[in-house]
């Protein structure tokens, strides 16, 4: 998706309808940009007020003092440090070897030949379309089977086979990585791993800057693997461990919204800076 | 650094070798536990039995299946939510983005991130916000209701009749950004020409949309209601998390994904649940292709 490629309609000498019929536009999308965004405001909102307060009529639109009560009313409930911690070191596992992975598999399939390729290659992809409730069952057998039940490699490793990281590392080793590069550092006596490393790797820049973003925020927001194989508490990460609060009687509900605030705002940080890059990656499948 | 020959990788061998760790990943993780699960759907098993109590059943766990009336009812309430939720998104979405694609130049890439912003955020926090939105007595949405229309106050989550609109709306919410990226980048591809030729001709606004911009973005509608009729028919984590996994009262919320985890995890079926989820399979299948050949014949007579 090349954003670049501005092509708007004849806008020049337009007219008072059209004119009109732009401000309508502009209202529709304001309106609709204010309605995605309001449940987050009320959710930040809601981080800041005492239960009660939350459920006052009319509710609260604007910030409370209790930001810091629901605080530690979240770490009391659950060990929340631990729980962000197996958020992160989850994610951050899962990028470091789904770019390794994918990246050197995606090589291979765009520039070196090998015997199945294509029908391996056409394999992989079937598999992006597999609806993931196929996947429960089987996930949890072989976990089990592995001995990995509530251990955090069985949310990192399975999903270093991603088949929608080789097929973007694929598409864009094709694109950016010249042939002949490639043959003349071989023929200058280059070995297969310096190649790999020093030439292919950071041409593929871009493309490993747009993977590690969705693996990340995948492996951030994941809420089903983990369901499925973790049991303890303190292993959990962050979403399993929100949901575990609001399962419980009494729902501390300022203590849920601050913890859910806590969870979405990385996510909101890094979409703010990469928002374009992040966009153009996640609907490359379809703009190819 | 050069390395001793013995030890350099062969171009010949360097493909196996840069495949092999996510071969080996993608067989023991994707492939075998899916054989695995076909095979399964034909066994009795628990698993707390361990390997051992794994029971060679035939067809049985499918006619189970076939007969059970909260496998069919599970089914009607998914394909309900995938309408529901999914026929607006592409409603709104197509007006959407061509008022973004017409009429927004600077602000594009802003407008566009807000739009967006819901499909990168966590299931479990959209839930979560939702649950206290929807709530009864004191939720925000119902006060709303209250004072616009005069509604009296509705319990969205535990009503038979209520909780499924609610989740639609959710999932729409959460989606009709993605939908509204999808079609604005196609809308970018149709050739500035083609607009100007129609200006021309005395071609207004409305004459443009129906007979340019709809047909030239035709491919990535079919690929947009392809993956609103998968995604659509996957609904898991929203139904899941907001009736505490449970499917709701009588029911009336549990998708087949849920039913499907309940009935392994849950009931401890996991043949059963195997053949389910093979079942469900065809079904998905069933309707993409549908959804394929819709597309296909109007197109053929274009």
């Amino acid at each position: 998706m090349s954003a670049a490629v501005d092509v708007v309609p004849a806008i020049g000498r337009e007219g008072a309808a059209t004119r009109g019929a732009r401000w309508i536009a502009y209202l529709v999308v304001a309106i609709g940009a204010l309605f995605m965004l309001a449940p987050f405001w009320f959710m930040f909102v809601f981080a800041t007020h005492s239960r009660s307060e939350i459920f006052n009529l009319p509710p609260p639109i604007w910030f409370g003092d209790d930001l810091v009560r629901n605080f530690k009313l979240l770490t009391e409930r659950i060990p929340f440090w631990h729980n962000l911690g197996w958020s992160i070191y989850v994610a951050a596992m899962a990028t470091a070897l789904t770019l390794l992975f994918c990246s050197m598999a995606g090589y291979a399939f765009a520039l070196m030949e090998f015997r199945f390729k294509k029908p391996l290659f056409g394999l992989v992809m079937a598999t992006m379309l597999l609806p993931s409730f196929m996947n429960m069952i089987p996930t949890f057998m072989i976990m089990d089977a592995l001995g990995w039940i509530d251990q955090q490699r069985a949310l990192y490793v399975p999903g270093a086979a991603s088949a929608f990281g080789i097929f973007l590392m694929r598409q864009f080793a094709a694109t950016a990585v010249p042939r002949e590069l490639i043959e003349s550092a071989r023929m200058d006596g280059c070995g297969e791993f310096s190649i790999y490393w020093r030439i292919v790797l950071p041409l593929m820049k871009p493309a490993l800057g747009t993977l590690a973003l969705i693996t990340f925020i995948t492996s951030w927001n994941n809420f089903i693997n983990p369901l499925i194989v973790m049991r303890s508490l303190p292993n959990y990460t962050l979403p399993l461990a929100l949901r575990s609060l609001q399962s419980t009687m009494n729902t501390e509900w300022g203590a849920l919204m601050c913890g859910s605030a806590i969870a979405t705002i990385p996510l909101i940080v890094l979409f703010a800076i990469t928002s374009r890059q992040l966009i153009a990656g996640l609907t490359a499948g379809a703009v190819k | 650094m050069r390395l001793p020959n013995f030890l350099r990788l062969s171009p010949k061998w360097a493909p196996y070798v840069f495949i092999s760790p996510f071969l080996i990943l993608f067989a023991v993780f994707g492939v075998f536990p899916l054989c695995f699960s076909l095979y399964l759907a034909f066994q009795s098993w628990e698993p707390t039995g361990g390997l051992k109590a794994m029971e060679y059943v035939g067809l049985d766990n499918f006619r189970f299946a076939l007969r059970d009336a909260w496998f069919w009812k599970a089914l009607r309430n998914t394909l309900w939510l995938a309408i529901a939720s999914g026929v607006p998104q592409h409603l709104v979405a197509l007006p959407l983005a061509a008022f973004i694609h017409t009429s927004f130049k600077r602000l594009r890439d802003g407008v566009i991130a807000v739009y967006f912003l819901p499909y990168i955020t966590s299931t479990v926090a959209i839930a979560i916000m939702f649950n206290a939105l929807f709530s009864q007595d004191y939720g925000l949405i119902n006060a709303a209701l209250a004072q616009l229309f005069g509604m009296s106050h509705v319990d969205w989550l535990h009503d038979v009749a209520r909780i499924k609109p609610a989740i639609a709306f959710i999932v729409f919410w959460r989606y009709v950004g993605f939908n509204t990226v999808l079609y604005l980048a196609a809308m970018q591809t149709i050739p500035g020409e083609l607009y100007e030729a129609a200006t021309l001709d005395g071609a207004g606004r409305w004459r443009q949309f129906f007979h340019i911009t709809l047909p030239g973005i035709k491919p990535m509608i079919f690929f947009g209601v392809t993956l609103s009729v998968i995604g659509g028919l996957q609904l898991f984590e929203e139904p899941f998390i907001l009736t505490g996994g449970k499917g709701g009262p009588q029911q009336s919320a549990m998708t087949s994904a849920v039913y499907l985890f309940r009935e392994a995890f849950d009931f401890n079926d996991f043949g059963g649940a195997s053949a389910m989820s093979w079942l469900l399979f065809v079904v998905v299948a069933l309707l993409t292709w549908i959804t394929n050949l819709a597309f296909r014949t109007r197109k053929g007579l274009a």
